[in-house]
């Protein structure tokens, strides 16, 4: 991981000599070297400070829009899975493919360092990742952890290292994650339980909100211009002004809205201060979809229109769909 | 005639396109096929008008039951709108089952101009399947734990 932040920095700086771009997005180190955070870096100085390790989870392809929007050319660095959310905007027209310069940067698995301190690491000074080991440095002693006990959730659902776009790569492709099982495994066994469970599963996990709109502003599908849920007028607003039921409705009409070009990225669970399995919607609606109109991926190209803006005219009616499910 | 005050009658929210299923209710009237006044009709330009939060939102505020009436698949005025109604619909039915809420309260029917007596029955069949169910408390009450 080290040497591919050497190919970042040299490819950034590369570029904006070059005058190929104006600026360039990638991540900056935080407090601390586990909560990297995205950045924008103007110029051939700051690009020195572009760091890459295995926690920048964070998908860039968001901040195209304000690239677009500013019509500066931008270099960004993107990880396999961040393809596909560029792609998604793409194909929503929210980003101009003329405004950016992808460029595919090879990843192995981004870790969760709150997975890492639950399990019992105090005082991180150093990880690092060995095959499938993950070796804290404590000043309390070194710990051990198998690599699949504290990748992040939404790696666990990796989806492969190929780009989806990308104007050039860096370095060698890595290996996929291996681990990867059923992403679908979690909503079988909400649907398996009974409607009593399910209601107060549902409940129980959405009544955890504050409503902080984190999991809208990541999402690389939620990217309206203007958004209902900014209107302080409106009653739908805040949790303050708000019904209790909104809560729930919030949540639905969220997950609605992006059905159909959700790409899967599990961003939204990833942000979200208060650990709702938000994520849990979204894949209920890629399940569905795919098991009523045909498989389907977001993101996979910017061209195929989404499964909820076309049509057949032999698809299942509504109650029919609903128990063909099983 | 006086209603039984203890007896539950249902509120129905009936969403129907004004180019089919709202001629078709005409057309059970000028028929003089009967259906129950627990139906509270609100004409649409098309089936595809309706947003999944129009469905939530009439349930929120109190409809027991919530049914969508469009053209039959084909018929659209608009050529296609009922064809986006439909997958909208199904994964909204579907939804509302994940989140362990009785997707039996929502119905999506197609029913045509001449279909006058298709919608006295099917209403009257709607209001009996509610009836049977009672009071809408989940979905009114999908909210968070107190």
């Amino acid at each position: 991981m080290q040497k591919i932040a050497e190919l970042m920095r040299a490819k950034a700086v590369e570029l904006l000599q070059s005058s190929k771009a104006e600026r360039v997005l990638a991540w900056r180190a935080g407090e601390f070297f586990y909560d990297n955070a995205p950045a924008a870096f103007n110029d051939v100085d700051a690009c020195q400070e572009i760091v890459y390790n295995e926690f920048c989870p964070a998908n860039l392809a968001k901040y195209l829009i304000e690239a677009t929007k500013q019509q500066k050319k931008t270099v960004v660095f993107l990880k396999p899975c961040d393809t596909y959310g560029v792609n998604q905007l793409l194909k929503d027209h929210r980003i101009k493919r003329e405004y950016f310069y992808a460029v595919g940067t090879p990843c192995s698995g981004m870790l969760d360092v709150k997975k890492i301190k639950e399990l019992g690491a105090k005082a991180i000074t150093q990880i690092t990742c060995e095959d499938n080991k993950v070796i804290v440095e404590t000043p309390y002693g070194t710990k051990e952890f198998a690599k699949e006990e504290v990748l992040l959730d939404k790696c666990m659902m990796c989806k492969g290292n190929e780009y989806k776009i990308a104007d050039e790569e860096l370095g060698e492709k890595l290996e996929p994650i291996q681990f990867v099982g059923d992403r679908f495994a979690a909503v079988k066994a909400i649907e398996a339980m009974s409607a009593e469970e399910r209601f107060a599963f549902w409940q129980e996990e959405l009544s955890k909100c504050i409503r902080c709109n984190a999991c809208r502003d990541i999402c690389p599908a939620c990217s309206c211009e203007q958004c209902i849920f900014d209107n302080q007028e409106a009653p739908v607003g805040g949790k303050a002004a708000a019904d209790d039921v909104e809560e729930q409705l919030f949540h639905l009409i969220r997950a609605y809205h992006v059905a159909g070009r959700c790409v899967g990225c599990g961003e939204c669970a990833r942000v979200c201060p208060q650990g709702v399995k938000l994520g849990l919607l979204n894949l209920k609606f890629i399940k569905d979809i795919n098991q009523f109109y045909g498989a389907y991926q977001a993101g996979e190209d910017a061209t195929t229109p989404s499964p909820l803006v076309s049509y057949k005219e032999n698809d299942p009616e509504a109650e029919e769909a609903v128990q063909r499910r099983g | 005639m006086l209603k039984d005050a203890a007896k539950f009658e249902p509120k129905i929210v009936a969403f129907c396109c004004n180019w089919c299923s709202y001629a078709g209710a005409d057309g059970a009237g000028t028929a003089r096929k009967n259906y129950p006044a627990n139906v509270k009709i609100i004409k649409v330009p098309c089936s595809c008008r309706v947003n999944p939060m129009f469905i939530l939102r009439a349930f929120q505020r109190g409809a027991d039951g919530v049914i969508l009436c469009g053209c039959h698949p084909g018929d659209c005025h608009y050529s296609t709108g009922n064809y986006y109604t439909r997958r909208r619909m199904a994964l909204l039915m579907s939804m509302l089952n994940f989140m362990g809420v009785a997707e039996d309260r929502f119905r999506v029917e197609w029913v045509s101009a001449a279909e006058g007596a298709k919608f006295a029955e099917v209403m009257n069949d709607f209001v009996v399947q509610i009836t049977a169910l009672g009071e809408n408390v989940k979905l009114r009450d999908l909210r968070c734990k107190k």
